[in-house]
């Protein structure tokens, strides 16, 4: 039989079932292959906070979307065109994000009656007409697994947990999509039990020979490789680009990387990158929790490390006491928070906006702090060294705003070359700086800069103390006379504020100029932010779009692009914190658009906002 | 470095430790004055703090290190304003933190000669956790614990080592909850090196700063301190000549144990007791092994001033040498690069599946 092949310009797939089904590698491969071959992509795995949650239950649900096409896309995608379930609670759980005429795909030997009660279903939905708007294609993945495993080496419950390699192998063939990678992926993964490797490389293949051969799917689809610009490329987490970012900054500084950590989710797996990268010289070192994880981070800054803390919101409160001792002390230090839902534990595994504040103001007293944000996972590999380009410069903490979504979803990456990156070279203080030649003064500040020296121990004749106390300007003594801490107030500030002169002004997207509605962003949602003002362009609507990098201090002309617009409009996954920010600071009356879901933004709802908002 | 025990403990005689070994040596001799920082010191009158710091600075310039690789690191409290008052490199830093940020100092520069400075309230209360993770981690550090049994900063409230029952301006009716003893936390914390020394014996405390510099790893010394304002001879029974050579029970490696009228022994079913020193023959008196790798006897001697400091063990309870946590830490790194060859920039980025587009 010859199967027809039909052409998509892009296609958005989820697969869904339990969290031990395998869902998170089975589409961590699909977009190994789909990056290999060359489609633009972007990824959204999205799954519990449990390890293991009930087997079949609504809360145990694990999934991951990818969305693939032939031209350069910006977002996971709104909604899927083909679902994957495993089994009924992941078909409960995501049947209604799918558009009508949506593929679903779904493992019938998971549908017992058992199964179907937990989830609340009397009958089941394959049967009973009630999936009529979709395309249900009812295969018996489990049961097909097993009988191809016949005769292999391995266990029946070992055949059974192959099955998610044959929905992958179904799903390659059903997109073209090459099997090199997964078969040497399988036989990397199972290097120490080849029989295993066997049986799931058997069951990928028959998989996709499944396809080929039964009649359930007569069409297949082919999706050219995008056109994106020449050059190498791999495809990176948000998590894993902020490692190789760190690492990237210790290279370019030549300062050894010190990374003082405690586990905490969505942020734990850049500690793991981290703790693999020694021959860099890189120090990892997993505190007994986040307060001596950051303070580390800053002793070793004491020393001449680059200081590094990863966490995430709840780590961030934690450490908040030990920042504004880097403040007071002025050492550079980096604080990576990948944010998460909350407050408090909240959604670990959830994404969120909602620490902006917090970076910005939670500590005690005047004590500012640089902030930057990574707008694509593949952009905290550049964030991370523009994050320690300031803390080095100006010998301070930075906050490194990433968040849930950046860090687990992944996009191609045009990989620079290492000699490109920033210089970040350091000058350390060698010789005295006071006037008689002798003296060191440890805050006698760089005119330009208003950065201090840093001499670190090891360094003769610039023996100096600092601490938390105040700190007379030059000398850095102790301090409690109130003209020198209305300095010392002063100057800490200013040093930060001077930082709008070294950044990239806020640039505009406004193709022809004369939008009148200006789209702000800041951090995780430029993707759907983006991809909105393309669709509303498409219909003729002339939208201008900016996107933050720099949320403290912000760009030198954020005020005079914010006035140049008659409406400003800004979505955030949190409750309005950088509108408050714009609008105290240049009195614009900034529309905020809010939703705080735990998951990012659509592309759809947000060109319906941006409509809705031209219209009004 | 010497013998390995089955246990994993290595052991050297005291005083033969490594601590000191990575760290540069001063080419000139140096004096007390080398020591002193410009700084006026700022404790009340009469508190015994002044008397560590002379004994600390004149003891500084026998170990011979450049002065540029010493660092003292404080918590907060009235002890940790030391280093300001050493001209060596100095961080204050905040309440309870001082282990955790010298251990980031100490695991990144294994050429320096770490200190911390930090009180009761400062490292058994807010900074808990921080020290015992210091001691079971063996950080090279030197922790001098200023043990005054009272909060002196903030004007007088009781501390984690303040007797039950102690009257104070938070606990108006007595405090109602039982002190940790540091020698007996320190050693349950797996702490390498322990001891216990006194402000106003200048020699005593000497010798005990110098084996703790030279134990290679963490070592604690409890530093009994008078506050003169809110705690007041707290320790008068070990300062007093007509009691103190009774009550003190002098740690010497290879020594009895005994004091002027009391000596220990063990007793029936192996318990360590104190009886007086007439009624047990020479030869039956406890001998002390510092370097018993077994930390349950210097347990057992560190619980013999309980309750009411009839008899307290003074000098080193333990020295028992381990791998160092920034050793180990180094030899990660080192065998990383041997292994694998000094890292690329490029090579690590194009380290995953690859394509090429154009």
């Amino acid at each position: 039989m010859t199967k027809q092949v039909q052409q998509l310009d892009r296609v958005i797939i989820r697969f869904a079932g339990d969290s031990g089904d395998g869902m998170q590698l089975t589409g961590d491969r699909f977009t190994a292959e789909t990056a290999q071959f060359g489609n633009d992509l972007s990824t959204l795995p999205n799954f519990p906070a449990e390890i293991r949650a009930p087997a079949g239950t609504l809360p145990g649900v694990s999934s991951f979307q990818l969305h693939f096409a032939d031209h350069d896309i910006l977002t996971p995608g709104d909604a899927p065109n083909v679902l994957v379930a495993m089994n009924p609670a992941a078909l409960k759980a995501n049947i209604g994000d799918l558009p009508r005429g949506a593929d679903v795909i779904v493992n019938t030997d998971e549908f017992t009656k058992r199964n179907l009660q937990k989830v609340g279903y009397a009958a089941s939905p394959v049967d009973d007409g009630s999936l009529g708007e979709w395309r249900v294609h009812a295969v018996p993945l489990t049961s097909l697994t097993v009988k191809a495993l016949e005769g292999f080496e391995v266990s029946k419950k070992d055949a059974e947990r192959s099955k998610n390699m044959f929905a992958l192998g179904l799903l390659s063939w059903l997109y073209h999509r090459p099997t090199e990678g997964t078969i040497k992926f399988l036989e990397r993964k199972f290097a120490k039990k080849p029989d295993i490797a066997k049986a799931n490389i058997a069951a990928f293949q028959a998989g996709w020979n499944y396809g080929e051969t039964t009649e359930s799917f007569s069409v297949s689809y082919e999706i050219k490789p995008a056109t994106l610009a020449p050059g190498l490329y791999r495809n990176i987490s948000g998590n894993q680009a902020l490692a190789y970012g760190l690492i990237a900054a210790s290279v370019r500084s030549r300062l050894p990387l010190f990374l003082g950590s405690y586990p905490i989710t969505p942020a734990s797996d850049i500690l793991h990158e981290l703790s693999k990268h020694k021959r860099f010289g890189i120090r990892t070192f997993q505190a007994e929790d986040e307060i001596a994880g950051v303070g580390a981070a800053l002793g070793a800054a004491f020393g001449g490390a680059l200081g590094v803390t990863t966490t995430s919101g709840p780590g961030v409160a934690l450490k908040a006491e030990t920042v504004g001792l880097a403040v007071a002390t002025e050492l550079p230090l980096l604080v990576v928070d990948v944010q998460r839902a909350g407050p408090s534990t909240g959604m670990p595994t959830k994404t969120e906006q909602t620490d902006l504040l917090m970076a910005m103001y939670g500590r005690n007293g005047e004590s500012p702090v640089p902030i930057v944000a990574p707008a694509t996972p593949s952009d905290c590999f550049h964030a991370a060294i523009e994050a320690a380009r300031l803390a080095v410069k100006y010998r301070t903490p930075v906050m490194l705003l990433s968040d849930g979504y950046l860090a687990n979803g992944s996009e191609p990456w045009r990989l620079p070359d290492a000699d490109d990156l920033p210089d970040l070279s350091v000058e350390f203080a060698v010789e005295p700086n006071g006037e008689d030649g002798e003296t060191y003064l440890p805050f006698k500040r760089d005119p330009q800069t208003l950065a201090r020296p840093w001499a670190v121990p090891g360094t003769p004749g610039l023996e100096h103390r600092i601490g938390g106390i105040e700190k007379a300007d030059g000398t850095g003594n102790i301090s409690y006379d109130p003209n020198n801490h209305d300095m010392m107030v002063r100057l800490r500030q200013a040093k930060i504020d001077g930082i709008a002169q070294d950044i990239p002004p806020l640039e505009v997207d406004d193709p022809d100029g004369d939008a009148r509605l200006l789209v702000l962003g800041w951090g995780s949602t430029y993707g759907p932010i983006a991809a909105a003002v393309r669709r509303v362009r498409r219909s003729g609507v002339k939208v201008a779009h900016a996107h933050f990098r720099h949320l403290n201090p912000l760009p030198a002309n954020t005020g005079e692009v914010l006035r140049a617009y008659d409406k400003v409009l800004l979505p955030e996954i949190n409750l309005g914190q950088l509108a408050l920010l714009l609008r105290a600071r240049f009195l614009v009356d900034v529309i905020s658009y809010n939703r705080v879901r735990g998951l990012p933004f659509k592309a759809e709802e947000l060109a319906g906002v941006i409509q809705d908002v031209i219209e009004q | 470095m010497s013998d390995i025990t089955t246990n994993g403990h290595i052991a050297h005689p005291v005083g033969v430790g490594t601590g000191l070994a990575l760290i540069p040596r001063a080419t000139e001799k140096q004096s007390l004055k080398d020591f002193k920082s410009d700084q006026e010191v700022r404790w009340c009158p009469g508190c015994g703090d002044y008397a560590i710091l002379a004994a600390v600075q004149s003891f500084l310039p026998e170990l011979g290190l450049k002065r540029e690789n010493i660092v003292f690191v404080s918590g907060i409290g009235c002890s940790s304003r030391f280093p300001y008052y050493l001209n060596t490199y100095g961080f204050h830093s905040i309440h309870g933190r001082a282990p955790a940020i010298a251990t980031g100092l100490a695991a990144s520069r294994p050429d320096l000669s770490v200190w911390v400075i930090t009180g009761d309230g400062d490292a058994l209360s807010i900074g808990g956790n921080h020290l015992i993770h210091a001691l079971r981690r063996n950080v090279n550090l030197n922790i001098l614990l200023f043990n005054n049994r009272i909060y002196g900063l903030t004007k007088g409230q009781y501390s984690p080592t303040s007797e039950v029952g102690k009257i104070t301006k938070s606990t108006p009716m007595g405090s109602l909850d039982k002190p940790f003893n540091p020698i007996s936390l320190a050693l349950g914390a797996e702490a390498g090196f322990v001891a216990r020394t006194l402000d106003s014996d200048r020699k005593h405390l000497q010798s005990v700063l110098r084996e703790a510099a030279a134990h290679r790893g963490t070592s604690l010394v409890e530093i009994y301190q008078n506050c003169n304002i809110f705690n007041d001879g707290a320790f008068d029974a070990l300062k007093d000549p007509g009691l103190r050579d009774d009550i003190t029970l002098r740690l010497e490696h290879g020594q009895p144990i005994a004091s002027a009228s009391k000596a220990v022994r063990r007793g029936a079913g192996g318990r360590i007791e104190v009886v007086d020193r007439a009624s047990v023959p020479e030869g039956e008196i406890l001998v002390h092994d510092a370097h018993d790798p077994d930390p349950s006897a210097a347990f057992a001697l560190s619980r013999l001033d309980e309750p009411a400091f009839e008899h307290v063990p003074i000098g080193i309870f333990r020295s028992v040498d381990r791998p160092a946590y920034d050793t180990l830490m180094s030899k990660q790194v080192h065998e990383a690069v041997s292994d694998q060859g000094a890292g690329d920039l490029d090579q690590l980025l194009r380290g995953g599946d690859t394509w090429r587009v154009g």
